[in-house]
């Protein structure tokens, strides 16, 4: 039996296997396909101050390998969450991880002080890298000093695991990490989506509402993973994965790159129970190579 | 699912049919499954409504129309291929509640797909649909013969090519708008829109299957949202594919 557990700041997940915000719902969703109480954790849809519309259709376009999504953070408030989506998530046995967005820094203090005050969310995900919005959102994730100014504030109002995710549409990610590091981030999360586009050359129009989107995919796969190696070696706190995993050995691959978790996203669309495989892949992997936990191979890349 | 048979039934549509391991699970007309494609370049499934079954034999049958890479690939499926799929998915037609006694079935290109199986429901349960199809010209009337097995067909194409010329809302079957008490439409929006305006004028009850682009086609990924008048935008692939229009926010 090898070890799978890990630990992100003082929240111990049984595995390091997560689906990522935006991509498994509220985890309910996939009920049907797979034991979602397997999961080391499940990061649920981002959740806003107030309700959120979203963008006009379409949202979505399929590139080579990968996607362009521009949902917009569409979501009922954290009220409703609280309300309606807690009392049912919270039965769910793993780790339930709120992922947070805002579009002012108040949004994003007031939000985390409400799931403060839930008992059986035991971090949250702050967004400071959502493409997709016009006001907040990446505006934040991409220069350190902001970035920082968002983390402390919401820091002074949340005392639980706070993971920051963040954007890779940056020069240089390990600064906009450190900088998170420094505002008292228990972790980082990386990467959200990159900014693309796509046109319809017939129709001379781009094909999603918002012109622009983010993609994420196996395309993006091999940037997150540069960005994971650099940002690993840049912070002492915990680095989650994430960005294109479609398997196993793609996990692996993080954690070799010093990641202490991953998170599966655009992959839970092409194989609802791809994540749960990840879990046992993982551990198949382990006892193929001699290792008794996971532990033993993250950031054991040999350069 | 392994593939039983995929033949071409039109100039650029193919008929897929699948074997299901065992007995069918309960389908009802205007659900959809996500199939995956077999292509390395496409990783999303694509979204393809049943098109009729067979609950004797556990087949399903999937009329695709092939406009991209995805549905070039299904379309290259031979029988004995093993393709992965999920279904049923979605809300269907909602005949089985509403029990209409006069029917009629009006479809645009290959949105007749979904048609058949509703057809197929209804004459097994002694109603007689009528259908309306409408298409560019004659060959993309699909699947004509299968149609008439269940209720009379109509038909509209924009060259004159088949049945009358213009749009299906032109047709004079239209004239007499008591004869139907309930519509069940799928095809391109614009023409949904068309249909939905004639039934609003004329009072008659509606309801129209949307093709919007998905992703999960499970209600996780919020891609595939039509802005409804009671709840904003809701996922097509959960809350739909099948929406009565009154619901929809075409004409404010």
């Amino acid at each position: 039996m090898v070890q799978l557990n890990t630990k992100i700041g003082s929240l111990e997940l049984k595995n390091p296997v997560m689906t990522a915000s935006g991509t498994f719902g509220y985890g309910t969703e996939y009920a049907d396909f797979m034991d979602i109480s397997r999961l080391g954790a499940i990061i649920v849809k981002g959740t806003t101050l107030n309700p959120r519309q979203g963008n006009p259709y379409p949202r979505m376009a399929e590139t080579p390998s990968g996607m362009l999504n521009a949902v917009g953070l569409q979501n009922k408030g954290v009220d409703y969450f609280v309300d309606h989506i807690y009392p049912e998530v919270r039965k769910i046995q793993t780790a339930i991880i709120v992922n947070v967005s805002g579009s002012c820094i108040d949004d994003y203090v007031q939000t985390a002080s409400i799931i403060n005050t839930l008992d059986d969310i035991p971090a949250i995900e702050l967004n400071i890298s959502c493409p997709n919005v016009k006001q907040g959102g990446m505006a934040f994730g991409v220069k350190p000093e902001s970035a920082a100014q968002v983390v402390s504030a919401v820091r002074k109002a949340y005392d639980k695991t706070l993971i920051v995710k963040l954007s890779p549409n940056v020069t240089d990610i390990t600064e906009i990490a450190r900088a998170v590091e420094g505002a008292g981030a228990d972790s980082v999360s990386l990467i959200n989506t990159m900014l693309g586009m796509a046109i319809d050359a017939e129709k001379r129009r781009p094909i999603l509402s918002t012109i622009t989107g983010g993609m994420s995919g196996p395309a993006v796969k091999p940037v997150a993973l540069r960005m994971v190696w650099q940002t690993a070696k840049a912070v002492k706190i915990p680095v989650i994965g994430l960005g294109g995993i479609c398997s196993a050995t793609d996990a692996v691959e993080f954690l070799l790159a010093g990641a202490s978790a991953v998170q599966i996203g655009t992959a839970n669309f092409i194989d609802p129970s791809i994540s749960e495989k990840v879990v046992d892949g993982i551990e198949e992997y382990l006892e193929r190579h001699g290792f008794s936990s996971v532990q033993e191979i993250i950031g054991a890349l040999e350069v | 699912m392994l593939v039983a048979d995929n033949r071409m039934v039109g100039p650029c549509a193919t008929l897929l049919t699948l074997q299901y391991p065992g007995e069918l699970p309960d389908m009802a007309a205007g659900q959809f499954a996500e199939l995956q494609v077999p292509s390395a370049k496409v990783i999303l499934r694509r979204p393809i409504s049943i098109h009729a079954i067979d609950r004797a034999k556990s087949l399903v049958e999937f009329l695709i129309q092939i406009v991209g890479e995805g549905t070039q690939s299904l379309a290259q499926l031979k029988a004995g291929d093993k393709v992965n799929v999920l279904l049923p998915l979605g809300n269907g037609f909602s005949y089985r509640t509403t029990h209409s006694a006069h029917p009629l079935l009006i479809g645009g290109g290959v949105g007749v797909a979904p048609l058949l199986f509703l057809g197929q429901e209804f004459a097994e349960h002694g109603i007689k649909p009528t259908f309306l199809f409408g298409g560019r010209n004659e060959s993309l009337i699909l699947r004509k013969e299968e149609f008439t097995k269940y209720g009379d067909l109509f038909m509209t194409t924009e060259d004159g090519s088949a049945g009358e010329k213009g749009f299906v809302t032109n047709h004079s079957l239209l004239l007499d708008s008591d004869q139907f008490d309930r519509i069940y439409a799928c095809g391109p929006t614009p023409m949904l829109k068309a249909v939905a305006r004639w039934a609003k004028e004329h009072e008659t009850a509606c309801e129209v299957s949307l093709e919007h682009r998905m992703a999960c086609g499970i209600g996780a990924c919020l891609c595939c949202v039509e802005d409804t008048a009671d709840q904003g935008n809701v996922c097509v692939c959960k809350e739909g594919p099948v929406f009565e229009t009154d619901r929809l926010k075409w004409f404010n």
